[in-house]
């Protein structure tokens, strides 16, 4: 079931490179920024979805990609080569920051993630022999691809984005799938449990960090090149940690398909909203997030998922009627006593617990 | 120089939480094979004592050694890997995974070589040992606390355990279902593991243990079969009060622990 949803996003990011083929300006724009918040909302998915860890590191980790990776392009590198060096720092920085914010839960963990960003926004502006400081970074790079012009241009980030898109897409679900993504699970639902049944939380949480970093990372290298002009201010904005985990929300938390509904969801509602209430746009914003998350607290994902809970019987092992109600177990071995009505005893426990 | 018949010892382990002493230098070894009654009156340290020797607090002093290696030091997570499993006093599912995934995820992270589909596969001979495996697609947050208890104790027998700490896994049962868990109980040491029962019913420590350790204010007040142990002035007075022990003056405490 999740394995449809999966393959029939893929295909939709697939058909979406067929974009420049357009010739608009304004839709290349528009697509390359959806691919890089697609590329966040997805990484963020692995730490906040499946770990259930409300990380605001997001914007930190774009912000370094876009620094380290840009300061890389301004001095020679090819963009492939500075993208994947901003990741595997992205990458490492986490892993061993993790180690330390991941002590902290919820609320503590997201006030101590959010100052990460600020911490590093200093840092860009101090070091102003390095960074320019305040005053910015100007990356020039030459696009040999397009010939030069500025549609040619305009693909070539766009297909990049992409490219990463892609790929982040299909890691992040390649890790909601493996014994990685199983053990974040149960350390959302219960970290203690886990830990008791030999779940190494703290290497498992600390790799989600760094996961849901180092795509995000190679995207602000790739923005950094793409827009040839970077301040503190603008890459480490704290609506780059915000935005990714609304996406998330609003698109069904916990998987990578969902995240990317919530992306494509929110910059299509945001960009209409844009251009038809240009006054109080963010209000509107706001109100319809907000109206979502009331009436669909699953996420947009969940109205496909709700259309199939009634089939989901077919994949059970046989043996097993579809539609039990819960609660009440099905199948109880003879002579057992189980079928007698305890439901007083759940209660009664529900009530210690 | 070990024993091989000793599979875990504490050497005088003690837990201190604050001003509050909550396992005091308790001395004990468990054999193989053994069903060990672990018992004691409400606050007398059971429950810190299996999570010093499982790793959820590390001993302020003294030693745990488990098949001779030091195992103080070690992680919830390690010692899970190396042969220890436990069920909760309150039982901890994943609420939102299946009942097949919760049995599933503990012996694919306790156990080493096993792939996710490998371990939902051996996670349903556990599923059937203790009845559940027509629940199996259940989310386990719509279990009876019945079926939580044995899905408790199927995700502690998918790890493979050879120590199995069993804390409290009749409360809250009616009495046809203790029966059911006793006879579960007895399969499992019949199959080798060494079992340490944690239990408030004395039916159950009685019928079932082989040996009874009591504890009372962290303290180990009496080592011997149930019998000795039911006997003991000590005992009665830490379960009743000093008045209805016999010898109501050799009684060292009172019952404020009796609450």
């Amino acid at each position: 079931m999740s394995r449809t949803i999966f393959l029939v996003c893929l295909a939709a990011i697939t058909l979406v490179g067929a974009l420049p083929w357009f010739d608009s300006a304004y839709a290349l724009r528009l697509g390359t920024l959806a691919c890089m918040y697609a590329i966040m909302a997805v990484s963020w998915t692995v730490i906040g979805g499946f770990a259930g860890y409300p990380s605001f590191a997001t914007a930190a980790f774009f912000g370094l990609g876009a620094y380290s990776g840009g300061l890389l392009v301004s001095n020679g590198w090819s963009l492939v080569a500075a993208a994947a060096v901003a990741g595997a720092l992205a990458f490492a920085g986490a892993l061993l920051l993790g180690i330390i914010l991941l002590r902290l839960r919820g609320h503590y963990f997201a006030i101590a993630s959010l100052a990460v960003a600020e911490v590093l926004r200093e840092i860009a502006n101090s070091a102003t022999e390095l960074t320019g400081g305040g005053m910015g970074l100007n990356i020039p790079l030459d696009v040999k691809t397009g010939g030069g012009s500025i549609l040619g241009e305009a693909s070539y980030f766009f297909w990049a984005m992409w490219v990463l898109l892609i790929i982040c897409f299909v890691a992040v679900r390649l890790i909601e799938r493996s014994r990685l993504g199983f053990g974040l699970v149960c350390i959302r639902q219960n970290e203690a449990a886990a830990d008791m049944i030999g779940v190494n939380a703290t290497l498992y949480k600390s790799l989600a960090f760094a996961f849901s970093g180092v795509f995000v990372a190679m995207a602000g290298t790739l923005y950094a090149a793409w827009v040839h002009y970077i301040e503190p201010t603008d890459v480490f904005d704290v609506l780059f940690a915000v935005k990714p985990i609304v996406m998330a929300l609003l698109g069904g938390l916990g998987s990578a398909a969902g995240a990317l509904v919530g992306a494509v969801a929110f910059l299509g509602v945001e960009e209409l909203v844009w251009r038809n209430f240009l006054h109080f746009h963010s209000a509107t914003l706001g109100l319809l997030v907000v109206v979502l998350l009331l009436f669909l607290p699953h996420g947009l994902i969940s109205i496909v998922r709700r259309g199939q809970t009634t089939s989901a019987g077919a994949a059970n092992p046989p043996g097993i009627p579809p539609g039990i109600p819960p609660g009440i177990p099905p199948g109880i071995p003879p002579g057992s006593p189980d079928g007698s009505p305890d439901g007083s005893p759940a209660r009664k426990a529900g009530s210690h617990g | 120089m070990a024993d091989p018949q000793v599979l875990l010892t504490l050497k005088g382990a003690s837990r201190r939480f604050g001003g509050l002493l909550a396992v005091d230098r308790v001395d004990l070894t468990v054999r193989r094979g053994e069903i060990l009654g672990l018992i004691g009156p409400n606050g007398a340290g059971k429950t810190t004592l299996v999570n010093m020797v499982t790793g959820v607090h590390r001993a302020s002093s003294g030693q745990v050694r488990f098949e001779d290696r030091d195992i103080t030091a070690l992680k919830p997570y390690q010692t899970a890997r190396i042969g220890m499993a436990r069920t909760f006093q309150i039982v901890q599912p994943f609420p939102e995974l299946s009942v097949l995934d919760n049995v599933a995820a503990a012996a694919l992270f306790s156990r080493k070589g096993l792939s996710p589909a490998r371990a939902r596969h051996s996670a349903l001979a556990q599923l059937a040992f203790v009845g559940l495996e027509a629940a199996a697609d259940q989310r386990a947050a719509t279990l009876t606390l019945a079926m939580r208890k044995r899905l408790e104790l199927a995700k502690a027998l998918a790890m493979q355990p050879k120590l199995l700490f069993l804390d409290e896994v009749n409360a809250g049962l009616n009495s046809q279902e203790v029966e059911r868990a006793m006879g579960l109980i007895r399969q499992l040491a019949d199959s080798g593991i060494t079992i340490v029962l944690i239990e408030h019913l004395m039916k159950v420590v009685l019928s079932v243990c082989s040996r009874v350790f009591v504890l009372q204010n962290g303290g180990l007040i009496a080592d011997g079969t149930p019998a000795e142990v039911v006997a003991d002035a000590k005992v009665i007075a830490a379960y009743l009060g000093s008045r209805y022990a016999k010898l109501g003056p050799s009684a060292p405490t009172t019952a404020e622990a009796h609450s």
